[in-house]
């Protein structure tokens, strides 16, 4: 009953919400100087304009105050795209993982770090280097997605990836899938940094919402371009690292604490 | 000799092909009349569809194609032309869903044509929201939250 009232409330709120906000950006531009504005107005994009180049969704995890045995962001991840969880799976060596927690230990120190590990939405992708059929893409916004429609399911993106980021649907799904997150067998899917929710206007992903949701705010997620974003400011401030910084493929997802 | 065989092979071809044309002729009547038409549910929302119904017919899946590499590539996702929208309106008050029985609009009319559609491999039949938000159920389920909230 509660999830029924919920969603009844969130679908016309968030619309409605996305216009308000496209209008105060709107009203906000004509007293701002121009390059704010430009920001504000890609950030609540209006409902029929493309994903801006303005833009830069990326993330910032802090490995310091991400707790051990918590497994939030995953089980919202799942919740959210309607990928089946690893350990409900019949086969759970090849069942498809947008995200996952990774626990680290210095051999040295025994010194731990629990980090969840995704897509890294890389501005030079090698999984979208490799695809031969331009099915792995990267939209102006710098989300790396894959094009269903296109995707063969090669799996050259998979062997690609440095970060094990991608999976790859091995079972039909049966009609359960999301309305918002089609999916489908045959095809390589991965962390999408909620397309849908940041295309509504959300400004924020699944994982984010429920790490803040279990007072951990260890992931921090927004728009990288816009100097005055939160995540922008958190950068500016803490001493964070790309994983395989050496690799130089310019990561959307930075780490503080590994 | 050859003139002869000639004009008896002219007459065979010519009784073959009248047989053949009034054999066809024969089984094309029972059939055309036969044939199941395809059910076609006035969707259970909304007033008129986005477009003209003759114009939907013919060019649903034109429409369909240029957005959906719109809503993929670039991220728009406006309702209007969408498959989402499509299943928003003409999911059946039935199963909820537009492609789970025979008589289910997409369905119906593409096993009518014998047209094989694979949208379903990977998008959802059903609307957003349990059976209890169909439209068609929105009141019921309005005045069960009222009585939630009083409770």
């Amino acid at each position: 009953m509660n999830e029924l009232k919920t969603m009844s409330e969130q679908v016309p709120q968030s619309a409605e919400r996305r216009r308000f906000v496209g209008a105060a950006a709107a009203v906000a531009g004509l007293t701002v100087v121009p390059g704010v504005m430009l920001y504000e107005v890609a950030n609540a994009r209006p409902e029929d304009q493309p994903a801006s180049s303005a833009v830069r969704w990326g993330m910032l995890v802090d490995a310091t105050r991400c707790a051990s045995g918590c497994s939030d962001c995953v089980s919202a991840c799942s919740t959210e795209n309607g990928w089946t969880p690893v350990a409900q799976s019949e086969h759970p060596r090849q069942a498809p993982q947008w995200i996952r927690k990774l626990q680290l230990e210095d051999p040295l120190t025994q010194a731990q770090i629990n980090l969840p590990m995704l897509c890294q939405h890389c501005a030079e992708p090698p999984c979208v280097d490799v695809c031969p059929t331009g099915a792995s893409f990267k939209r102006a916004d710098g989300i790396v997605l894959v094009n269903r429609h296109t995707c063969i399911g090669c799996r050259y993106c998979m062997m690609a990836c440095p970060y094990k980021a991608r999976s790859l649907v091995h079972e039909p799904l049966n009609d359960t899938q999301k309305p918002d997150v089609p999916r489908g067998m045959g095809c390589v899917e991965a962390c999408t940094f909620c397309v849908q929710k940041v295309d509504r206007g959300d400004g924020t992903t699944a994982c984010a919402e429920a790490c803040a949701a279990a007072g951990h705010n260890a992931i921090l997620f927004g728009d990288l371009n816009d100097p005055e974003s939160e995540i922008s400011k958190r950068l500016r401030e803490l001493p964070t690292k790309q994983v395989r910084a050496d690799l130089k493929l310019n990561l959307g997802v930075r780490y503080h604490g590994i | 000799m050859t003139g002869k065989m000639k004009s008896v092979l002219a007459l065979g071809a010519v009784v073959l092909t009248t047989a053949a044309l009034a054999w066809a002729g024969a089984e094309a009547q029972p059939k055309a009349g036969g044939a199941p038409k395809p059910v076609i549910t006035k969707a259970v929302k909304g007033e008129h569809c986005v477009e003209d119904t003759e114009y939907m017919r013919r060019n649903h899946m034109k429409l369909l194609l240029v957005h959906r590499d719109r809503t993929v590539l670039q991220g728009v996702r406006t309702p209007k032309h969408s498959l989402k929208g499509c299943i928003d309106c003409h999911a059946s008050e039935a199963t909820g869903s537009v492609a789970a029985a025979k008589e289910d609009f997409c369905v119906s009319c593409h096993s009518y044509a014998a047209v094989k559609i694979d949208c379903f491999e990977c998008h959802s039949t059903k609307p957003q929201g349990s059976a209890a938000m169909h439209p068609l159920h929105a009141d019921a389920a309005s005045v069960e939250a009222m009585a939630g909230i009083s409770r």
